[in-house]
C-alpha cells in the first residue's frame, strides 16, 4: 500500500493514509495503538480500494487539538471521505476505530454501505467492565490483547525492536497513541453511543476474539441487539486483534460478507 | 534564604508487609488499611506540628493536595489551611496547592483562596500544581491530552476572578460562567503570590517564567538530583531575559537533625524507609498516564519522579546509606546539615527552601525533635543566604494594627462544666 497525506478542510489537518488495491471502497478505521501493520491490509487490497488513515493525533496525522470528543472526530471523517471524493465506502472499525465506525454509520447512514464492527468499544455494562488499558504496562497490555503472545504472527506484528533507539521510538509513539485514544475513551469509553446506537442502517457484522481480555466477548451481544441488521462472528484461539492474530479467517469474513 | 515547614500527612500505620501484598499506596490502595479513629490522631498530631513549626518561626507551614492515597491524606489542603489560619499568627500559609483541573468550576479555588487569604489577614501562598497523574488522570478522571489546557484555562479564570473588578462573562473551552464576580475578594494585591509546583515539564518552565510566577520543584530526590531540572528552569528564566533572583524558585529538601550522624540513622532510618518504600509504592500504570506529560517533555528524556521511583523500587529497597549518599536525605548534627543544605540552596540557586522534617512513619515526639533542632540550630546559619535579593514571590499580611486574632472561648453562662450534653 501507498503511504499519502491529504489536505483536510484547506489544509487545517493533514492526514496520513494508506492506500491501496482496487475495487469498492473500504475505510478502514485504526484503534488506540494506530494503524497496525500486518498482512491483512495486503489481502484486502485484492477485493478492495482500501483507505487506512491515520486518525488525528496518531502517526503524521495532526490537529487533534481541533478536535474535542467522538462526534467531533466522526464528522471529520466526514470531510476526509468528501475530500476522498467517497460519497459512501464500507467501514471496518476496530476497538475504538469501531466506535467510531458506529458513530459515523449513526450520524449518517446513507454513507455506509456496510459496516464490520472488530472488538469494538463504546459501550458499557458495570458488571463486565472494559478493561483500564492505559493502566496496564506494555508486558500487561499485549497478555490482555493477544491470544497467544508467542504465536508467529503475535511476534512479528508487536516484535521488540533491536536498536536502543527503536525501543525509545517504539515508546513514544505508543504513548503519543494513547495520549491520542485517550481523548476519545478516558476514563470509561462510554461517551454516549448508547443514545445513538439504533440510528445505524447498514448491514453490520460483528466480529469478536473468543478469549479479548481488554473487551470482552460479551459486548458483542450489546452490538448486535442494538443494530437491527447485524450478526456475530466469534473467532476462537483470538483475542482482540483478529486481523493480526487470524488474518485469513478474519479476512474471509469480511470479504465474504462485504460482498452480498 | 526563606524556610518553610513542609507536611505531607502520610498515614504512618502501613503494615510491615505492604510492599509484598499491596502493588500501589495511590489510586487502588485497599481501603482496609486505613483506620479512621488513626485518621483521628494523625489529622490532631499533623496540625501540632504545622502550629508548633510555625511558633519557631518557619517562614511558611507548607500543606498540598492528594487523592486515594496511603502517602498524603490531605484531598483539602484548604480545609488544613482554614484550621491553620486560626492557631497561627506570622508564618505564611503556603498551599501547594489547590490542583486546578479539578475544581468545577475553577472558580470555587479563586473563592476559598479568597477566604483564606481574609481569614489569615493575608497570609495565604496560592500554589497552582498540574497536580500528579494518580490524582488527576486517574483518581479524578482528567483526560491526560487535556490536562495542561483544562488547568491553564482555569489559571486564567482564576487570576481574572481576582483582579476584575467588574462582573465578567468567561467563555472557556472547559468552563463557562455568565456572571463572574467572587466574593470574598483577597486581601492581597493585585493577588496573593502565585508558586507553581513543578516535576520537570519544559512546558511548565516556560509558562511560569513568562508569567514571572515562582517555580518549585518538589523532589523526594535531594539536590543532587534537583540540579538538572532546575538547571532546566534557570535556563529558562535566563532564555525570557530575566533575573535570576534565587527567591523565583523553591525545592523541597528531606531533613534529619540529630546530635550525630550517627544518632540521625538511629533516629531516622526506619522512618525514611519507610516513606521511600512504602509511602512512594505506586503501581507503573497509574505512575504516568499517556499524555499526562507532553511528549515534548517525554522526548527531552525527562522522567516523571514516579517512573523513576517506581523503576528504583523494582531494583530493590531502599535504605538509609542510599538516602545520605545520595542526598535524597541531608542527615546529621545541625553544623553539618546547616553546611549541607547551604551549599544545596546556592548549587540549585533557591531562595525558598521547604523541608520536610515529618517523614514517612515518623511520630510526634520524633518530629517535635527534629523541627526544634533545626529551627534552633540550622535555621539562624542559613538565614542570612540570599539576604541582598528582594523577594517579589513573597506575603504582604495586613499590619498589626489591623490583625484580628482568635478571642479565647468564653464559658457559656449557666452551662455546666465540660460542656456537651
Amino acid at each position: 500500500m501507498e503511504s499519502r497525506s491529504v489536505k483536510i478542510r484547506d489544509g487545517l489537518f493533514n492526514l496520513e493514509l494508506l492506500q491501496g488495491g482496487s475495487g469498492d471502497p473500504l475505510l478502514f478505521l485504526h484503534g488506540s495503538g494506530g494503524v497496525r501493520q500486518g498482512p491483512y491490509l495486503d489481502m484486502l487490497t485484492e477485493r478492495f480500494t482500501v483507505y487506512a488513515p491515520s486518525h488525528p493525533g496518531f502517526g503524521d496525522s495532526d490537529g487533534l487539538e481541533r478536535i474535542d470528543d467522538i462526534i467531533d472526530l466522526a464528522l471529520f471523517y466526514h470531510d476526509v471521505m468528501d475530500e476522498l471524493g467517497l460519497e459512501s465506502a464500507h467501514i471496518l472499525g476496530h476497538s475504538l476505530g469501531g466506535m467510531l465506525g458506529a458513530e459515523l454509520a449513526a450520524l449518517c447512514s446513507h454513507r455506509v454501505k456496510r459496516l464490520v464492527l472488530s472488538n469494538p468499544v463504546g459501550l458499557w455494562r458495570d458488571e463486565e467492565p472494559v478493561v483500564d488499558f492505559f493502566a496496564l504496562t506494555p508486558t500487561e497490555y499485549l497478555d490482555h490483547m493477544l491470544y497467544d503472545v508467542d504465536s508467529p504472527a503475535a511476534k512479528e506484528a508487536f516484535a521488540t525492536p533491536e536498536s536502543r533507539e527503536g525501543v525509545m521510538e517504539a515508546m513514544y509513539q505508543r504513548l503519543q497513541s494513547f495520549s491520542a485514544a485517550g481523548k476519545f475513551l478516558w476514563p470509561i469509553p462510554d461517551k454516549g453511543l448508547k443514545r445513538r446506537i439504533h440510528r445505524i442502517k447498514a448491514p453490520t457484522l460483528i466480529i469478536w476474539g473468543e478469549s479479548d481480555r481488554l473487551v470482552p466477548p460479551s459486548y458483542a451481544e450489546d452490538f448486535q441487539s442494538k443494530i437491527a441488521d447485524s450478526t456475530v462472528a466469534i473467532l476462537s484461539e483470538c483475542a482482540h486483534v483478529p486481523m493480526i492474530e487470524k488474518p485469513e479467517e478474519f479476512v474471509s469474513l469480511v470479504t465474504e460478507f462485504l460482498k452480498d | 534564604m526563606k524556610l518553610h515547614f513542609f507536611h505531607l500527612m502520610p498515614y504512618r500505620f502501613l503494615p510491615d508487609d505492604f510492599t509484598e501484598k499491596h502493588r500501589s499506596v495511590w489510586v487502588d490502595v485497599d481501603s482496609a488499611l486505613f483506620d479512621p479513629v488513626k485518621g483521628h490522631q494523625i489529622y490532631n498530631e499533623n496540625l501540632d506540628e504545622l502550629e508548633y513549626a510555625s511558633q519557631l518561626g518557619f517562614d511558611g507551614i507548607c500543606v498540598n493536595e492528594h487523592h486515594q492515597n496511603a502517602y498524603g491524606l490531605m484531598p483539602s489542603p484548604n480545609l488544613m489551611a482554614a484550621s491553620l489560619a486560626r492557631r497561627t499568627e506570622k508564618s505564611a500559609l503556603v498551599v501547594l496547592g489547590n490542583s486546578l483541573a479539578l475544581y468545577n468550576p475553577p472558580v470555587r479555588v479563586a473563592e476559598e483562596f479568597a477566604m483564606l487569604d481574609c481569614i489569615s489577614g493575608g497570609r495565604l501562598v496560592a500554589g497552582f500544581p498540574v497536580g500528579t497523574s494518580m490524582d488527576t488522570n486517574f483518581c479524578y478522571g482528567q483526560t491526560p491530552a487535556d490536562l495542561r489546557e483544562k488547568y491553564q484555562e482555569a489559571h486564567d479564570l482564576i487570576v481574572q476572578a481576582w483582579t476584575r473588578p467588574e462582573v465578567f462573562s468567561f467563555n472557556g473551552k472547559f468552563t463557562q460562567l455568565r456572571y463572574v464576580n467572587i466574593w470574598p475578594r483577597p486581601i492581597q494585591k493585585p493577588h496573593p503570590p502565585i508558586w507553581i509546583p513543578g516535576g520537570g515539564s519544559v512546558e511548565t518552565w516556560e509558562w511560569v517564567a513568562r508569567h514571572d510566577y515562582m517555580y518549585c520543584y518538589l523532589s523526594y530526590f535531594g539536590h543532587q538530583r534537583g540540579l538538572n531540572v532546575m538547571k532546566g528552569y534557570w535556563d529558562e528564566v535566563e532564555r525570557q531575559g530575566r533575573d535570576k533572583n534565587p527567591y523565583r524558585a523553591g525545592f523541597l529538601q528531606f531533613i534529619a537533625v540529630a546530635e550525630s550522624d550517627e544518632q540521625a540513622e538511629k533516629d531516622y532510618a526506619e522512618h525514611a524507609e519507610y516513606f521511600y518504600n512504602r509511602c512512594l509504592r505506586v503501581y507503573p500504570g497509574f505512575a504516568d498516564a499517556p499524555g499526562y506529560r507532553t511528549m515534548k517533555t517525554v522526548r527531552a528524556g525527562l522522567t516523571a519522579q514516579f517512573e523513576r521511583q517506581t523503576a528504583q523500587a523494582s531494583a530493590g529497597a531502599l535504605t538509609w546509606k542510599n538516602f545520605v549518599d545520595q542526598g535524597y536525605i541531608l542527615a546529621g548534627s545541625p553544623e553539618s546539615v546547616a553546611q549541607q543544605l547551604e551549599e544545596a540552596a546556592k548549587a540549585l540557586n533557591v531562595g525558598h527552601m521547604m523541608v520536610l522534617l515529618q517523614f514517612g512513619s515518623m511520630p510526634p515526639d520524633l518530629v517535635r525533635k527534629n523541627t526544634e533542632l533545626f529551627a534552633k540550630e540550622v535555621m539562624p546559619r542559613v538565614r542570612p543566604l540570599f539576604e541582598e535579593y528582594e523577594d517579589r514571590w513573597w506575603i504582604n499580611p495586613l499590619p498589626d494594627s489591623q490583625r484580628m486574632t482568635p478571642q479565647a472561648m468564653a464559658e457559656p453562662a449557666g452551662a455546666p462544666a465540660g460542656g456537651g450534653s
